[in-house]
């Protein structure tokens, strides 16, 4: 009987733990700390199913303690029959009915947000005026993320910035097994499936930070490994980023004799499959801001030994599976430093991952990169079907959307 | 009491459904038949999905002509109803009769997976679409196989049930088994039917 | 069984006995046996991925091996264990309790069993031939297409073959259910275990087939160059999910469904009263089976089907609550003015409910789609789904082993091992789940080889390691008892516990033919009836009669091992297409052999009744 009362106990322990805890976890990966417009919301959806389930929770255990304490047989009860009790239909009634209730409490929020989370369609200002929107194509591979911002010739791999206060949406894909983009503290998840629909969510950050990203479906022996940032910065910083990275080129010369030494190298080893600068998705990494790097290969400690070991084995070890063990160099112990002596100058300006955690907030309202804004279509509706994937598949509304997209996207330039 | 199982003559009016076992069977398999059209539903889930994706391979509209998969529908479904007037026969105690018009069933049904490996030959060596050239090519093969795969074990059951009991006659050992081979012979009738709708005159509108 | 039978030739005989045994309950001792074997299996797997996650950046075991590890251990304890383990319970005590000589198809039950032991045992050959499986139970395609060597492919054969097993079972009992009942055990009068059972197998006959062509898919684009999956020749790999989840979601209420009629058994018994509300009981199990197809995609929230199909599935998957909820309330009120007895089986009962209500109470928060965004594919899920399926199924079956262990051994497990077995395992178990929830929602998603270190998720997970160890000596206590309950072979009477239905009515273990006469069935709970106006001798509903028994059969077996040979052919293929050509010939001669032999099975002559060991056994 003792143990049964100390269980209670646990159990009512637990839950005031459960409250303690919901400020747990680290700011820039838990979904019980927000910092994201998404996440928040969800955080609130969180906390509102949490009370309604703690009521439910309460009621039940109330009945049950007082039960089984009350009519545990006692001794010399042994021959004592129960009334046999068919049922009662005016309780029964009565635990349909509340059930019900409080999950249509729970559903009005939660179809609402569904509906907010799938919308994309562009922010306003308090005069109603549309907001330019930033568009960001994203390719899961394994393992590890390509980030390609429409329009403004930038694109990064493993990091992606992304300014405060304003919304960044993103149409994802995968180019090999399907992925899952996952920002905890900003924002839920969304998978990144193969060809065919390309699912579409925003971002939205509260605060500057360096956030880490994960994915979420399993996708091979280095799942675990596939994690990425999102480098919130202020939107004046944003803009200077922009500026900063679509002045890269690849013909860029570092100063030092060895470096220049190991851009060659570079060149010959490695940019079959990599790229310094813009570039569109290619078999490896985007490296134009590899010196920025918060992380080396989205989860190791970003030095040179490191990248060393990683360069001189190909990864293997580091991240099983990943696809560089079948790139066809072969350097020695020089070449490789020489190469990380370029790869530690690729480093575009001065907005870097420092610059979401150094409390300098810059303004602005970025029209600076959407210079020419064409006139304002009369018919938002262009009917123009040049997306000719035809997937038969019920994805078609969004592929639809991202058409349209594509189509604004032509007619900018 | 076991050997009156065996014996011909004597039957009561419904020989399928008249011991505890035949009228297990009997119900068994309706339920096994409910199992089965969840096995096709998922299989013309998969065909919708599928049927314009043919990638780089040929279309439905380039490959499928009506001509040929009708007579196969006439023949299905004239050997739906042989087996009918089967089994009205062993419900008259009939046996050569109805041995008869099950053999003019597996007649029909042997037409049909003949027109069938026909068809199929056809479309791989005239239009190049075969199992592996598209999704749409897998998913057309993978369901319209399935079906194919049913009448030819449909047919060798028949067989089986017609020669092991030629000699001995109808009893109430081998009635259910007969009863439910024309059962199955129905389902395959009746998805044979939706193939053809949702498949063939599908891809032509 | 007869545990003593300890010369050669008696176990010879034993072991051929039970290899061609078509009895029902010589079945459930196989589905028992066999299903602890991978219970163990897939606990000691668990073992592996929890020690692998005690600390930060663990180098414990490899990350390809992790892969496999997770994927048997998930693919083992729901296809190998909890689904044998309930089909054990449910071949012990199905027919009894609606007072049948048979199930309705005694060879196909025991071809189901074999088909069920070979595909787990072709899973496993896995292991030695090159590696698990490797992509999660889940197998998602298309990273089930990118996997290399043959792991994948037994998986897809394996589950093919129990797959199948699996049916042809479910539709056994469903016609055991519909066509064998004893005189007056109407449909309203049938225990709780026989219902849930009932509608467990329904939803077996339609689920399993959708899975059945979901592996087909994957069978044919693995290894006969089919596209269904592959984008670049016009595949969907949505499709997978679909079909997947249109199974995988009626197979979490086929498993849960029996583990609520065991405790719907096991709480009017011990708290000495009927069943509260039987049929609201009756009603919320069809209405959760019912419900249970339409809310598959709620598993595919974050897939973008859209925010209007998102909604209907997540109000869908809400509205299963409500039936669930009536269950619990029943139960409660059950006990509400009983004379409750503290046995084992009623605490892994008592136990099972505030348990099973958290486990509830985490999936009405993952139905709310929006938020699912968070929750999904993170350890939140892994907590939620551990928390029904061992807090609700695992439980079950304890519970229902230990309450029928009398009637299928007739000896009795000692109770206060199994109190022992209960608290480690209870305890260990909510230490291991309870804390993974909140690493779900700190940011960690599940299937994860390494989680690293500064990120707030060591504590819990050492927490979560630690509990898992208790859980695993729980587990060994159990066995223990087990062995020494044996050994000791101390037989019990035929109604130990004082309980109320008809299984008690008859013999522990029964007589292999159960009842000599049916016995009429006058209402719910007809032993009880006959306890209170009568002798507690349940009343025969005919005189004494012959009894008409199948014959045994090595059919199933061989019919099984045909198929388990086939599949390397088809998997190995080249040289090996001989083996496929011998497997199927095997499966199809057996096939033919058992259309054309006749077996019409014999009879029991009222006449030898009298030799046999009459102990009271009816009434």
């Amino acid at each position: 009987m003792k143990g049964w009362m100390s269980r209670f106990k646990a159990v009512f322990a637990l839950a005031v733990l459960a409250l303690i805890l919901s400020g747990c976890g680290e700011p820039f990966l838990s979904a019980l700390q927000p910092r994201g417009d998404g996440a928040e919301q969800i955080f609130q959806l969180m906390v509102l199913s949490v009370v309604i389930m703690l009521f439910v929770f309460v009621v039940v255990m109330i009945i049950y303690v007082f039960v089984v304490i009350k009519f545990r047989r006692k001794k010399g009860q042994e021959d004592f029959i129960p009334k046999q009790t068919e049922g009662n239909h005016a309780l029964e009634t009565l635990w349909t009915v509340i059930p019900i209730i409080l999950l249509l409490i729970l559903a009005v929020p939660t179809v609402q947000y569904s509906f907010e989370f799938a919308d994309v369609s562009p922010e306003t200002t308090a005069e109603g005026d549309e907001l330019d929107q930033i568009w960001i194509d994203v390719t899961g591979k394994q393992y590890w993320w390509h980030f390609e911002y429409q329009d403004l010739e930038v694109s990064t791999s493993q990091e992606i910035y992304i300014p405060t206060d304003r919304k960044v949406y993103l149409s994802m894909i995968s180019d090999d097994v399907i992925h899952s983009f996952w920002v905890p503290s900003i924002q839920g998840k969304m998978d990144v499936n193969p060809t065919g629909n390309r699912n579409e969510m925003h971002l939205h950050a509260q605060e500057e930070g360096v956030y880490w990203g994960k994915c979420a479906e399993l996708c091979g022996p280095s799942h675990s490994l596939m994690d990425f940032k999102v480098i919130a910065v202020s939107p004046g910083e944003f803009e200077q980023w922009v500026e900063e990275m679509q002045e890269v080129s690849e013909e860029d010369v570092p100063e030092s004799e060895t470096a220049q030494d190991g851009q060659e190298l570079f060149a010959d080893n490695c940019l079959a499959c990599h790229a310094v600068g813009s570039s569109p998705n290619k078999v490896g990494p985007n490296l134009t801001s590899f010196a920025d790097r918060v992380n080396l290969a989205g989860v190791f400690e970003m030095n040179e030994e490191n990248l060393f070991e990683w360069i001189d084995t190909k990864g293997e070890d580091m991240k099983p599976g990943n696809l560089m063990v079948d790139a066809p160099y072969d350097l020695n112990e020089e070449e490789i430093n020489n190469i990380i002596e370029y790869l530690m100058t690729l480093s575009p300006g001065e907005i870097n991952p420092d610059s979401a955690e150094n409390g300098v907030y810059q303004d602005s309202d970025l029209s600076g990169l959407f210079p020419e804004e064409e006139e304002e279509g009369e018919d938002s509706e262009e009917e123009e079907d040049g997306d000719s994937e035809d997937n038969g598949d019920e994805e078609e509304q969004e592929s639809e959307e991202d058409s349209e997209e594509d189509s604004e996207e032509n007619s900018d330039e | 009491m076991a050997d009156d199982m065996l014996k011909s003559g004597n039957l009561p009016e419904h020989p399928e459904r008249a011991t505890l076992e035949g009228s297990n069977k009997f119900m068994g398999f309706w339920f096994f038949l409910g199992g089965e059209t969840v096995l096709f539903a998922s299989l013309f889930g998969t065909f919708l999905a599928l049927r314009n994706s043919n990638a780089e391979g040929p279309a439905r509209e380039d490959v499928f002509g009506l001509g040929l998969v009708f007579i196969m529908t006439i023949i299905l479904l004239t050997s739906s109803l042989t087996s009918v007037y089967a089994m009205y026969h062993m419900r008259n105690h009939s046996f050569k009769k109805m041995q008869l018009w099950l053999g003019v069933t597996v007649a029909l049904g042997l037409a049909f997976l003949g027109f069938e490996i026909y068809e199929f030959v056809h479309y791989v060596h005239d239009y190049e679409f075969g199992f592996r050239t598209s999704a749409f090519g897998s998913a057309f093969y993978t369901l319209v196989g399935f079906h194919g795969a049913h009448v030819a074990f449909g047919l060798l059951w028949f067989i089986t049930l017609m020669i092991r009991n030629n000699k001995r006659g109808l009893n109430l050992y081998n009635a259910p088994k007969f009863y439910i081979a024309s059962l199955y012979w129905h389902f395959i009738d009746v998805v044979w039917v939706f193939i053809f709708t949702v498949v063939y005159l599908m891809g032509m509108v | 069984m007869s545990t003593t039978a300890n010369n050669k030739a008696g176990f010879g005989s034993a072991l051929w006995d039970y290899l061609t045994t078509v009895d029902h309950k010589k079945i459930a001792i196989l589905y028992l046996v066999a299903g602890m074997f991978f219970f163990i299996l897939g606990g000691l797997q668990a073992m592996l991925i929890r020690i692998q996650l005690i600390s930060p950046d663990n180098e414990f075991i490899s990350a390809q091996f992790y892969n496999e590890v997770l994927t048997m251990h998930g693919t083992t304890m729901i296809f190998l264990a909890a689904m044998p383990l309930l089909f054990a319970l449910m071949n012990a005590v199905l027919p009894l309790q609606i007072g049948a000589r048979d199930v309705a198809f005694p060879f196909i039950n025991a071809l189901g069993f074999w088909l069920f032991f070979f595909g787990g045992i072709f899973l496993n050959v896995s292991w030695f031939t090159g590696g698990a499986p490797d992509v999660g139970w889940t197998a998602y395609a298309p990273l089930s297409l990118f996997s290399e060597g043959h792991g994948v492919d037994y998986y897809a054969i394996g589950l093919q073959i129990s797959g199948i097993g699996t049916l042809i079972g479910g539709i056994n009992f469903i016609v055991t259910v519909v066509n064998m009942r004893a005189p007056g055990m109407t449909y309203m009068r049938m225990p709780l275990f026989t219902w849930t059972a009932f509608i467990a197998s329904v939803l077996i006959l339609f689920a399993f087939p959708a899975l059945t062509v979901g592996l087909f898919l994957l069978t044919f684009d693995r290894l006969f160059g089919a596209h269904f999956f592959n984008p670049d020749m016009g595949g969907n790999v949505i499709i997978w999910e679909h079909l997947f989840w249109i199974f995988g979601h009626p197979e979490v209420y086929i498993l849960i469904l029996p583990a609520f009629g065991v405790f719907s058994e096991v709480i009017p018994t011990f708290a000495k009263k009927r069943l509260f509300g039987y049929s609201s009981m009756v009603f919320a199990t069809v209405l959760i089976a019912f419900l249970g197809f339409m809310v598959w995609a709620h598993h595919m929230f974050t897939v973008g089907l859209g925010p209007i199909a998102n909604s209907i599935f997540a109000v869908a998957t809400m509205a299963i609550a409500v039936p669930t909820g009536i269950k619990i309330f029943n139960w409660l009120f059950t006990l509400w003015g009983g004379s409750i007895r503290m046995t084992s089986p009623m605490v892994f009962a008592l136990g099972f409910i505030p348990t099973f209500t958290i486990g509830g109470m985490t999936g009405v928060m993952l139905a709310s789609s929006a938020a699912d965004y968070q929750y999904h594919d993170s350890y939140f899920v892994v907590a939620h789904f551990h928390y029904v399926i061992v807090g609700g199924v695992v439980l079950g079956i304890f519970a229902g082993l230990i309450y029928w262990w009398p009637k299928m051994f007739g000896t009795m497990l000692n109770e206060k091992l199994n109190h022992w077995f209960f608290w480690l395992f209870f305890f260990g178990f909510h230490l291991t789940f309870f804390f993974q929830h909140f690493l779900g929602l700190m940011g960690m998603p599940r299937r994860y080889w390494k989680f690293l270190p500064d990120q707030g998720l060591d504590l819990f997970n050492l927490i979560s390691t630690i509990g898992a160890f208790f859980m695993a000596i729980g587990t060994i206590v159990f066995l223990y008892n087990v062995v020494v309950t044996q050994m000791k072979n101390v037989k019990v009477g035929p109604d130990p516990w004082d309980a109320r239905t008809l299984e008690w009515a008859i013999a522990s273990p029964p007589p292999f033919y159960n009842f000599k006469q049916l016995p009429l069935v006058r209402g719910l709970d007809p032993l009880w009836i006959e306890k209170m106006e009568n002798n507690g001798r349940m009343q025969p509903a005919e005189p004494l009669g012959d009894v008409h028994m199948p014959n045994n059969s090595f059919v199933p077996f061989v019919m099984s091992l045909g198929l388990f040979i086939a599949g390397f052919g088809v998997m190995y293929q080249g040289g090996m297409w001989i083996l496929a050509g011998i497997g199927f010939a095997i499966t199809a001669g057996s096939l033919l052999y058992r259309s054309i032999k006749d077996d019409l099975g014999y009879h029991i002559h009222k006449e030898d009744f009298d030799k046999e060991e009459g102990d009271g056994s009816n009434g």
